[in-house]
């Protein structure tokens, strides 16, 4: 090949690269122009101050109830639930793995996690339908055990993996000094540990954190089986209870094409949308925090 | 006296909290595994689903999920690997460079749930492909993107930049540089991103929910533009939609066997090639 040749080719494979760097910003920008553009739709005939502040979901009903509000509390409560489950456990055994776990048996426990992480949600939303939810039905003497804490349970499982593992790495950023010098003042391994290590990876364990809760309200095929799926305001754990993104996948199989209902489904996405950016520019904002902290 | 209990207690939440997570697993692989393996058999894993899906096996759902994944990979693939490659080898810092990382990590962050709504929105409806095999391929290749473009980076960032000063100086232009030293050097690491990117497909359920997934097809999907079946969703359906569900259970125990064996064997290959990878640095 001429040296032309190729310098075209470098050139030309440049701009090919560079392309997909763009598109990467057109998809983000593109899935929430498309969820916007179909909302509008659906505001144009249901006042926003109905669907926020409603008290119904009914799109079947005769004059149609549009309200996000009881999808907002269903899935704030299964989320809730989740995190003070999945938050302490995550740490705990991050810490656990960072600081005091022999190398050995940190290297059984890191794939144990990997393998956590590998099961699909589908999976964990069977395992809530046939085994934890006869546990709770047990426990709380009801009769059915698809409820608010059975998705819980699930959703705080699936977040585990992913709050362990970054929750381990800030931990680890921790330099070895600081843990030198809380010894060298006479500080035990568990002071240090409670008192320097953690406060030190806090930016690093609320990233961690915030990932894990964007997993958590995004999950959608776990809660659509265990939640029982009843579009009320829920009052409790233990009632049934459908989430955002459990509608959208329930009624928009069912739904006519660019009907208000069809639109509704593309209101409640694009809320759900705002949160979970949201929560990444958070989390993003405070691991920024961290790596500025240790550099 | 009472220190001695706080470290006790400290003991009991740490390791505590571990065997807890270890515990979780082991129910899950047990309970699916034990109930599951009875149901799997060659004629479960090679015949198709009859009696109102009563009886027979989930071959369709095999092929389907295969189709989809390598559907998702051929367009994913290239895609996120030229996006890695311009970001470590092209962009220099700056401003856009910034906006373009952000808008991947955010990507990463999106529910999948949404990406079905685009992939309805943009395949099935403007672009015309209807559901199919192949709109919910592009779906899950567009969902797998950020996973493809990260772990391509992490293993290119582990190149030494001496390779490349090396080859430049030989006279190469930086195309031939990228396609001729790092891309072959890097290979194992995208390989692992790209084969636990797969792992990830296959076990997606809500982003192929509208646009192309099937309860029941009476044959095998050969085509990208027909409708298909697949494992994760055929599960779903099993264990809630079916008039007689307890009946059923043991074919969805069989088929929730088949999915996580298939998920845990892409995940055994990527770990088998980074320990292998590793082991020769």
């Amino acid at each position: 090949m001429s040296i032309k040749r190729r310098e075209q080719a470098d050139i030309i494979f440049r701009k090919i690269f560079q392309a997909t760097g763009f598109i990467t910003i057109a998809l983000l920008a593109g899935i929430f122009i498309m969820l916007l553009y179909n909302s509008i739709a659906f505001f144009v005939e249901v006042k926003p101050i109905d669907f926020f502040t409603g008290s119904q979901w009914d799109p079947g009903s005769m004059k149609g109830d549009y309200s996000i509000a009881p999808l907002l509390v269903s899935t704030g409560l299964v989320t809730l639930g989740a995190m003070l489950i999945t938050v302490p456990l995550g740490i705990f055994t991050a810490a656990f793995l960072s600081e005091i776990a022999h190398p050995k048996l940190k290297s059984i426990l890191k794939p144990i996690i990997e393998m956590l992480a590998a099961i699909p949600s589908v999976a964990i939303g069977f395992l809530g339908i046939v085994l934890v939810g006869p546990w709770i039905a047990d426990i709380f003497g009801i009769q059915n055990g698809l409820n608010a804490i059975n998705g819980s349970i699930l959703l705080a499982v699936m977040a585990l993996p992913t709050i362990i593992t970054i929750s381990e790495d800030a931990i680890n950023a921790v330099p070895l000094s600081h843990r030198e010098a809380s010894m060298a003042l006479g500080a035990s391994k568990w002071e240090t540990i409670f008192k320097v290590t953690i406060p030190a990876s806090m930016p690093g364990l609320i990233a961690a954190v915030m990932l894990g809760l964007g997993r958590v309200l995004g999950e959608t095929m776990t809660v659509l089986m265990a939640t029982g799926n009843a579009a009320k305001m829920p009052s409790g754990f233990l009632d049934s209870v459908r989430t955002i993104t459990a509608t959208i996948a329930i009624e928009m199989g069912e739904v006519p094409y660019q009907t208000t209902h069809y639109f509704a489904l593309f209101a409640i996405a694009v809320i759900l949308f705002l949160i979970t950016l949201s929560i990444n520019l958070l989390g993003e904002y405070f691991s920024n925090r961290l790596r500025r902290f240790h550099a | 006296m009472v220190k001695k209990m706080g470290y006790l207690l400290n003991w009991v939440f740490f390791l505590g909290s571990t065997m807890l997570v270890c515990l979780i697993l082991g129910t899950i692989l047990v309970d699916i595994f034990s109930k599951g393996m009875s149901s799997v058999s060659w004629s479960f894993i090679s015949k198709f689903p009859s009696d109102g899906m009563t009886e027979g096996g989930i071959l369709p759902a095999i092929i389907g999920t295969l189709m989809l994944t390598l559907i998702t990979t051929l367009f994913s693939v290239p895609f996120g690997v030229a996006c890695a490659v311009y970001l470590n080898e092209y962009a220099k810092p700056s401003a856009l460079t910034n906006v373009i990382r952000a808008s991947i990590r955010n990507l990463a962050g999106i529910p999948s749930i949404i990406y079905g709504l685009f992939g309805l929105a943009l395949f099935v409806q403007s672009l015309n492909l209807g559901t199919s095999v192949l709109s919910a391929g592009l779906t899950l290749g567009l969902l797998s993107l950020p996973y493809i473009i990260t772990t391509t980076e992490e293993a290119l960032k582990r190149i030494p930049n001496s390779m490349r000063e090396a080859t430049l100086a030989l006279g190469a232009t930086q195309f031939e540089t990228v396609k001729d030293v790092v891309l072959p050097k890097a290979l194992p690491g995208i390989l692992t991103g790209v084969i636990l990117s797969m792992s990830r497909a296959a076990g997606e359920t809500a982003p192929i929910l509208f646009t192309g997934v099937a309860f029941y097809i009476n044959d095998i999907t050969t085509s990208p533009s027909q409708e298909f079946m697949a494992l994760p969703y055929h599960l779903y359906m099993l264990s809630t939609q079916h008039q007689s569900i307890e009946q059923v259970r043991p074919l969805a125990y069989g088929t929730a066997t088949v999915l996580i064996s298939l998920v845990f064997i892409l995940n055994i290959i990527a770990f088998y090639i980074r320990f292998k990878h590793r082991s020769q640095d």
